[in-house]
């Protein structure tokens, strides 16, 4: 009797502690909850007096002049828009080709294994070296460059600062493109290829249609970590929140981005809508990776359920 | 199992390492932030005063900017700023904040052009349309004209700036605005203006960074960081109409001057004779009232301390670094100032 | 005819000969890169430069120990801090599929793995160091933020490559459900979990970012986990900007070490995944 009531006492305290252990994973899962709405809170109330003050023009406001406390977003939207985009115009070819190499051309052995791991340490190198490398090796380059062709050779600005951002986001797309071309049914190719179809026209009229949204939502996570990258684009960019009055001047010399300029200024803000229109940038960039980043997962998800 | 014991055992061995860490640690840091201006005199004072006191006091050179805002948010223990509160600083901190001279030095104007060596002659005026963008080679006739006999490229200039709030930043605006009515209407003077022209540089190193680097940049730094990097420097034309060579002397003689009660004193476009027309006083602020946010009378007296061994002792270090020391006078000035900070309203020194 | 066929093929192989060089070229920023950091890095590297903090600006020697310290020990930390979070998260993401706290909670972790370094550092700046000052600790609060998705997603997925039926097995034995999740199923699936976790540390030992305004940085060597410390990343950055000369030469030696981390942890990732044969 007593050893059976033990044994019922052992069962209730492991009963509890499965309740305990189950609250607990909830807990976890919450605190994720909380850390995605307190953040989103705290960047909405502090951002609260520019969002007053200045309303939606405040994100296309030419002029940013913290002395006599103007401030408009113009110049980092731009900038941000304008070394992002040049990245993934540079990068998607790369991308691409990686993807088609890893995923159709060579999918096994060394060589493949090779080319992938060594895709996926450029990402792994963290952006604070390849900006500090860029600093002292690219920069000169680009200046001899710039000197050749005419423009200002200031070495640093937009065009540095998308030529290593282009490499550094590679590995997002061509992993996840290969993963995808991997997965294109066999039928599908085996057909072409009966057909007398070359390999060249399979991959141009089979595969690549077949992948093609897939790729899309690549380039979008791409895009998505160009958008939010600071420290490379911080020491390349040039720091000035002027905007050139040329698309020379622009592409070619120096600028801001929405990251680098809180990298730059937050710590030193000293008035309150100075603050607080920093902050709104980190709200703008906050909403812009989300919404990038949460639509090339849907298109994942859908593709890889299909 | 295993694993799992071995993860929890990793886990447990980081955390208790880390708790004792930061017990053994004693408290006796010193946090200050702020000026680059300041940086390599404080860097060495307080080396110094480590070995002799077992203080150790952290300055993080952010930007004169950042001081005064990490001092406004009592996240520092002192800021460093090469500018006076403004107005609106003050009403921000709404507490009375103490300015303690700590040093005078000279911004020189530094420029990168390949195959001039000598010093170029540059008045006030033109650098001014030069930060303007009105002036944008290096062969125009204002910088001919008072620059005889130096061949000058046809090389266009390079403006460079601070990216971030400055204290070198405000020294060097104003100076323009005192001396260029064009600059005072159109930008002013502040720790962080809207630059019409040029490119960012965050902090004292980074805009010699860029000026080394660049060939045609003009940029504006702090005497030690030009002579650190061997970079060449221009004499500037004073009120009086001579061009001054940014030295030891002709700083120490703009800065000889009566101070006023509470050391807020502007030193550029200076009347002394001999005196180098953009030079400025660099401060120490801190709270006059210590007992804020927690803080022990301990860390009060600690740093009240160190400041007093800044403009005493610290104050032979200025030399070799090519600062203004003191003169005996501010040195009176800045013992009262000290003196007037309190904990709980009592004097602390 | 012939000819047609001739030109559909030569076609089809310049196209290869051009994703080939393509795909390989790519490589070699990054080969540039590490070869380059190595080279100037490794004559930086000796004993005294690793336990040495700084000198003063200007003064001839000194080294990178105040980094090297803080860097390790703010990772550590927001290893202590992120790794049950995420390892019981991912659990519950993987127990409970389809539930709707399942559901946001998942979203929430794609978010988080999007949010830009830079605005976990504000956000962390207003939760932590305006009310108590600049810390170690903060810095660690917001690298474990970045480190989280990582660890939540890496152990939701091993866990659901898992067969159910090593759960019900346990289970129909009569062990209690936290000692089946604890004692056999993380333990199985402890190969993917544990190369998600280096692999979030090799992440966020190279993020400068969220510690410009949390960790601030020290120029002495300092264990004080509630006072500003320096790191490896931070030095670099506040180097590169440096008109010293020596202080460059100590960036290039300090990145050169955060490199070496980074390798290998990355390796060690590699090397237990081609063992255990899971993919992540």
């Amino acid at each position: 009797m007593s050893d059976k009531n033990k044994r019922l006492d052992l069962s209730y305290s492991q009963m509890k502690w499965e309740t305990i252990f189950k609250r607990i994973l909830i807990v976890m899962s919450v605190i994720m909850l909380l850390l995605v709405a307190g953040t989103l809170v705290t960047l909405i109330v502090k951002s609260m007096p520019t969002i007053k003050s200045l309303g939606i023009g405040y994100l296309w406001g030419k002029v940013w002049d913290p002395v006599n406390n103007v401030y408009g977003a113009r110049p980092f939207l731009m900038g941000t828009l304008l070394t992002s985009f040049t990245a993934i115009i540079i990068s998607t070819p790369f991308s691409y080709a990686v993807a088609i190499y890893l995923g159709e051309y060579n999918t096994k052995g060394w060589l493949s294994n090779l080319l992938k791991n060594t895709v996926e340490l450029i990402a792994a190198v963290p952006s604070i070296i390849y900006g500090f490398w860029a600093l002292f090796v690219l920069v000169p380059i680009v200046r001899s460059f710039e000197m050749k062709i005419g423009v200002t050779p200031y070495g640093v600005g937009a065009f540095s600062a998308s030529l290593v951002l282009a490499v550094m986001i590679i590995p997002y797309a061509a992993s996840l493109g290969t993963s995808l071309i991997r997965m294109v049914p066999s039928p599908l190719k085996e057909g072409a290829y009966a057909l007398g179809a070359t390999r060249f026209e399979v991959i141009r009229s089979v595969i690549l249609p077949f992948t093609r949204s897939g790729l899309f939502a690549g380039i979008l996570l791409s895009l998505g970590r160009a958008l939010g990258e600071t420290m490379a684009v911080t020491i390349l960019i040039g720091n000035t929140s002027a905007i050139g009055n040329t698309f020379k001047d622009v592409f070619f010399g120096p600028g801001n981005t929405m990251a680098s300029v809180i990298a730059n200024e937050f710590s030193e803000a000293d008035h309150d809508l100075y603050y607080s229109a920093l902050i709104e940038l980190g709200l703008v960039l906050f909403f812009v990776t989300v919404i990038i980043n949460l639509i090339g997962k849907r298109i994942i998800t859908k593709y890889t359920n299909k | 199992m295993k694993v799992v014991k071995s993860l929890q055992s990793a886990i447990v061995a980081i955390a208790a390492t880390c708790f004792t860490l930061s017990a053994s640690a004693q408290d006796n840091t010193l946090l200050g932030a702020g000026s680059t201006f300041v940086n390599p005199l404080f860097s060495k004072i307080f080396a110094d005063y480590a070995a002799k006191t077992d203080v150790k006091v952290n300055y993080q050179s952010i930007g004169s900017g950042g001081g005064i805002l990490q001092l406004t948010n009592k996240t520092v223990d002192f800021g460093g700023s090469d500018a006076p509160l403004n107005a609106e600083q003050v009403k921000k901190i709404g507490v009375p904040v103490l300015h303690v001279p700590m040093a005078s030095g000279a911004v020189v104007i530094t420029y990168n052009i390949p195959g001039v060596t000598a010093a170029l002659n540059l008045t006030g005026k033109d650098i001014a349309d030069i930060y303007l963008g009105k002036i944008t080679n290096w062969n125009s006739p204002e910088i001919a004209a008072t620059n005889k006999g130096v061949k000058l490229p046809d090389l266009g200039i390079v403006v460079v700036h601070r990216s971030d709030g400055s204290g070198t930043s405000y020294i060097f605006t104003d100076y323009l605005t005192k001396v260029n009515p064009d600059w005072a209407s159109k930008v002013g003077k502040a720790s962080a203006v809207n630059w019409p022209a040029g490119l960012g540089g965050k902090g004292n190193d980074g805009v010699s960074g860029l000026v080394k680097q660049t060939p045609g940049a003009i940029g504006y730094v702090e005497l030690i960081y030009a002579l650190q990097n061997k970079m060449g420097f221009a004499n500037i034309q004073n009120k009086s109409g001579k061009y001054i060579t940014p030295t030891l002397e002709s700083t120490t003689a703009a800065s000889n001057v009566e101070l006023p009660p509470n050391a807020e004193v502007s030193l550029t476009n200076t009347d002394a004779p001999k005196g180098y027309p953009i030079s400025s006083f660099t401060w120490a602020l801190i709270y006059k009232e210590q007992n804020y946010s927690d803080r022990s009378a301990a860390r009060a007296k600690m740093l009240l301390s160190l400041l007093w061994y800044n403009i005493h002792d610290g104050q032979k270090n200025c030399v070799a670094l090519n600062y203004a020391p003191l003169s005996k006078s501010a040195v009176k000035v800045a013992e009262a100032i000290l003196k007037s900070a309190t904990y709980n309203g009592k004097p602390i020194l | 005819m012939d000819a047609r066929i001739k030109l559909r093929n030569t076609k089809s192989i310049l196209f290869k000969a051009l994703i080939i060089f393509l795909a390989f070229v790519i490589t070699l920023p990054l080969i540039v890169v590490l070869l380059y950091i190595i080279k100037m890095g490794v004559v930086q590297v000796n004993w005294s430069f690793l336990v040495h903090a700084p000198t003063p600006e200007g003064v001839a020697g000194g080294g990178i120990a105040n980094a090297l310290v803080g860097s390790l020990l703010m990772v550590g930390m927001s290893a202590v801090v992120a790794i049950p979070v995420g390892l019981l998260a991912g659990i519950y993401l993987s127990e409970n599929p389809g539930t709707r706290l399942a559901y946001y909670t998942g979203l929430c972790v794609d978010i988080l793995q999007g949010v830009p370094s830079i605005v976990v550092g504000i956000v962390i700046y207003f939760w932590i160091v305006k009310p108590f000052g600049f810390s170690a600790i903060s810095g660690s609060i917001a690298l474990a933020i970045m480190m989280l998705p990582i660890v939540v997603r890496s152990t939701e997925q091993t866990l659901l490559l898992l067969p159910d039926s090593l759960k019900e097995a346990a289970l129909s034995l009569g062990v209690p459900y936290h000692r089946v999740i604890m004692k056999v199923i993380v333990p199985c699936g402890f190969a993917g979990i544990l190369s998600g976790i280096i692999l979030s540390i090799a992440r966020i030992i190279g993020e400068t970012a969220p510690l410009l305004f949390t960790a601030l940085g020290n120029v002495y060597i300092s264990t004080k986990v509630t006072g500003p410390m320096d790191s490896l990343p931070h030095l670099i950055y506040f180097y590169s900007k440096s008109p010293y000369q020596d202080q460059i030469d100590q960036a290039w030696g300090a990145s050169f070490i955060l490199l070496m981390f980074v390798l290998i942890l990355n390796i060690t990732t590699k090397l237990i995944t081609r063992k255990w044969n899971i993919q992540l």
